[in-house]
C-alpha cells in the first residue's frame, strides 16, 4: 500500500502548495492596481478567467475545444449591445452575455459531443468560424467597427465604474468568484465524474454514467464562464469587436492553458498573465506576435507539455514526498 | 434569356463553376489531410499554411528567379514536400506516442509561424500571379464562356485526386501504406521501414498542399492569409466526409464546393455559412460522416 500513501502525501503536498500560491496570488492582485496600470491587470484577469473556463473542459474533462472564442467574443457582443442599445445596467448586460454564451454552448456542445478527440476539436472550430461569419454579416455587431463607446455605467445603480479602482475591484471580484466556481465544480462529485471521463471514457460508460450528458454539462459551464469573462472585458474596454470571435483567439486561450499547465487550477492564470504580458511587450517592439505565439506553441508541445505550473508541481511533489528520480 | 427557378442560366452556371473551382481545392486539401491522418493520426493544421507556402514559393520563383508557372508546377510541390519531410523528421516524429491532440496543437503553432513570417515580410494584401500564356483567354462553350485557366484547374485537380487515389489503392507502396494504417507494428515486423513511410507520407501530403497552392495562385491572389481562411472550411469538409476513405474526402470536397456555389445564386448571404450548416446537419443525422466508418 506504499503506493497509496505516496499518493496521499502527494495530494497533501499539492494542496499545501496550491493554498500557498493562491494566498500569494490574491495578495498580489489586491496590490497590483497600485503598482501597475489597472487596465492592463484587468485585461489579464479577463483572459485568466477565460483560460480557467477553457481549462475546465480541456484539463478536467479532456475535451479540446477549438472554438471558445465564440463564447468569449459572443458574450462581449451581447453585453455591449444590451448596455449600449437598450441602456441596460452593466450587471444586467454581463448576465445577459453569460446566459447567451451558455445557450450557444448548449447548441455547439450538443453537436460537438457526437464525435470524439480530434473531430471534437474540428467541429468546435468550424462552429465557431460559422459564428464569426455570422458576426461579420449581422447588423447588430456593426461589422468591422464593432460596438464602440459602451458606457461603463453604475454597478447596481450605486458604484460608479468610471472610477478605475471601482472597476478594478469589480473585475477582481468576478474573477475570484469565477475561479472559485470552477474550483468547486472540479472538486465536486460531478467533477470527479468529469475526470473519470477524461481518463477512460469507455470505463465511465460501462460504470453507467451517461457520459454525453456530463460532457454537455461541462461544455455549457465552460462556455458560460468564458462568456462571463468576455462580457466583463466588454465593460472594461467599452467595446466589443470581431477580434474576440476569431479562431486566433480560440488558439490564444489554448496557448495560455498549455503554457501555464493543463489540468492545474493556477496554471491558466499564470499562462494568461504571461501571454497578455508578452503581447503587450511585443506590440511596441515590432516583432510579430503570431510568430512568437506559434513558436511558444511548438516548444510547449515538443518539450514542455506539463506547462510552467505543472512542472513546478512535479518538482515540488517529488521533493515533498522524499522520492527522488522523477522518471521521464 | 433562359431562366431556371427565376435565375438566368448564365449566372447559375457561372456560380456553379466558381463552386466547382472551390470544390477542387477543398478536394485536394481534404485529400492531403486524409492521407496524413490515415497513417500519422495527426490532423495537420498547417495544411492551409503549406498551401499558402506553395502559392508563395511559386510567386517568389516567378518574381525573383523568373521561373514560370510550368516549371513551378514541379518545383513547388518538391520544395513544400521537402519542407514537410524536415518538419516530420525534426518534430512530428516525436509526437506519435502521445495524445494525437498534441499533433494538432503543434501544427497549429507551425501554421501561425509560417503565416506570421509571410505577413511580416509581405503584409496582408494579395499579390497577383498572372495566368500562364498558354491558358490565357476563354472558350465559348455555347451556353457560357469558360476561362481556360479555370477549366485547367478542374482537370488538374481531378488528375491529382485520381492519381493519389490510384497510388494508394493500386500500387505496392500504397498497399504498404494501407497496411501500416491498420497495424504499424506488424508491418514493421515484416521488414517495411515504417518510420520512413511516415516521413514520406507527411511529405506527400505537404507536396499535395503545395501543388494546390501553385494551382490556386492565378485564381485567387497570393496572400499570407489565403491558407487560414481555407483550412477551417476544409476541416468542416473532412467532418462531413469522414476521414475513413480517400474517395470520400474527394467526393465531399467537390460536393460542398458546388453546394456553396448554388447557395451564392439563391441566397448569397449564407454562402459562407452553408458548409458549416451542412456539417451540423450531417452530425445530427450521421455523426460518423457521410463516408466514415464508426470509430
Amino acid at each position: 500500500m506504499s503506493e497509496a500513501t505516496f499518493h496521499e502525501e502527494r495530494a497533501a503536498a499539492s494542496i499545501r502548495l496550491e493554498r500557498g500560491l493562491v494566498a500569494l496570488g490574491i495578495l498580489a492582485l489586491v496590490a497590483a492596481p497600485f503598482l501597475i496600470y489597472p487596465i492592463f491587470v484587468m485585461k489579464m484577469l479577463c483572459f485568466a478567467l477565460f483560460a480557467c473556463a477553457f481549462n475546465l473542459l480541456l484539463g478536467y474533462t479532456g475535451l479540446l475545444s477549438f472554438g471558445h472564442a465564440a463564447f468569449f467574443g459572443g458574450a462581449a457582443y451581447f453585453c455591449a449591445y444590451a448596455v449600449k442599445a437598450w441602456g441596460w445596467p452593466p450587471e444586467a448586460g454581463i448576465l445577459l452575455g453569460t446566459a447567451g454564451a451558455a445557450l450557444m454552448g448548449l447548441v455547439m456542445g450538443f453537436l460537438a459531443i457526437r464525435r470524439q478527440g480530434i473531430y471534437f476539436a474540428m467541429i468546435t472550430l468550424a462552429m465557431a468560424q460559422m459564428f464569426y461569419f455570422f458576426c461579420v454579416q449581422a447588423p447588430f455587431t456593426e461589422g468591422e467597427d464593432g460596438i464602440q463607446g459602451v458606457a461603463r455605467g453604475h454597478l447596481f445603480g450605486i458604484v460608479d465604474l468610471n472610477v478605475p479602482m471601482n472597476m478594478y475591484f469589480f473585475v477582481l471580484a468576478i474573477f475570484l468568484l469565477g475561479v472559485f466556481a470552477i474550483w468547486r465544480i472540479v472538486n465536486s462529485p460531478f467533477g470527479m465524474i468529469l475526470r473519470s471521463i477524461r481518463e477512460n471514457e469507455n470505463r465511465a460508460i460501462s460504470l453507467g454514467y451517461s457520459v454525453g450528458r456530463y460532457k454537455l454539462a461541462a461544455f455549457v459551464m465552460s462556455a458560460a464562464l468564458a462568456g462571463l469573462a468576455g462580457a466583463v472585458k466588454a465593460i472594461v474596454f467599452q467595446f466589443a469587436t470581431l477580434t474576440d470571435v476569431t479562431w486566433q483567439m480560440s488558439g490564444e486561450v489554448i496557448l495560455m492553458t498549455l503554457l501555464g499547465g493543463i489540468g492545474t487550477m493556477v496554471g491558466p492564470v499564470v499562462g494568461a498573465g504571461l501571454v497578455v504580458g508578452l503581447e503587450n511587450t511585443l506590440a511596441t517592439s515590432g516583432f510579430p506576435v503570431t510568430i512568437a505565439t506559434g513558436l511558444i506553441f511548438m516548444v510547449c508541445v515538443l518539450i514542455f507539455r506539463r506547462g510552467i505550473v505543472g512542472e513546478i508541481y512535479v518538482r515540488w511533489l517529488v521533493r515533498a514526498s522524499g522520492q527522488g528520480g522523477n522518471k521521464h | 434569356m433562359t431562366m431556371i427557378f427565376g435565375i438566368p442560366i448564365q449566372a447559375l452556371l457561372g456560380q456553379l463553376l466558381v463552386g466547382l473551382i472551390n470544390g477542387s481545392f477543398y478536394a485536394m486539401l481534404s485529400l492531403g489531410l486524409a492521407v496524413i491522418f490515415g497513417l500519422l493520426r495527426i490532423i495537420n493544421f498547417a495544411h492551409g499554411a503549406l498551401y499558402m507556402l506553395g502559392a508563395f514559393v511559386g510567386y517568389l520563383l516567378l518574381t525573383h528567379l523568373g521561373i514560370g508557372y510550368w516549371p513551378a508546377l514541379i518545383v513547388v510541390p518538391l520544395a513544400v514536400g521537402l519542407f514537410g519531410v524536415a518538419v516530420e523528421r525534426v518534430a512530428l516524429s516525436r509526437l506519435y506516442r502521445i495524445d494525437p491532440l498534441y499533433g494538432l496543437l503543434f501544427t497549429f503553432g507551425l501554421a501561425l509561424v509560417i503565416e506570421g513570417v509571410f505577413r511580416f515580410y509581405y503584409g496582408v494584401s494579395g499579390n497577383p500571379y498572372a495566368v500562364p500564356a498558354l491558358l490565357a483567354g476563354s472558350t465559348n462553350l455555347g451556353f457560357m464562356f469558360l476561362p481556360n485557366y479555370r477549366g485547367w484547374v478542374v482537370v488538374a485537380s481531378l488528375i491529382v485526386c485520381i492519381g493519389t487515389w490510384l497510388l494508394i489503392e493500386k500500387t505496392r507502396l500504397g498497399s504498404y501504406l494501407r497496411a501500416a494504417t491498420e497495424n504499424p507494428e506488424l508491418v514493421q515486423a515484416f521488414g517495411v521501414n515504417v518510420p520512413l513511410l511516415l516521413t514520406l507520407t507527411y511529405g506527400l501530403g505537404a507536396a499535395l498542399a503545395g501543388l494546390a497552392g501553385i494551382l490556386a495562385a492565378p485564381v485567387y491572389q497570393v496572400s499570407p492569409l489565403m491558407g487560414s481562411d481555407l483550412i477551417i472550411v476544409v476541416f468542416a469538409v473532412v467532418v462531413v466526409g469522414g476521414m475513413g476513405s480517400i474517395l470520400g474526402a474527394i467526393v465531399t470536397g467537390y460536393m460542398l464546393g458546388l453546394a456553396e456555389g448554388l447557395t451564392k445564386v439563391f441566397y448569397p448571404e449564407a454562402s459562407n455559412l452553408v458548409v458549416f450548416v451542412i456539417m451540423a446537419i450531417v452530425l445530427l443525422l450521421r455523426p460518423a460522416g457521410l463516408f466514415g466508418r464508426d470509430a
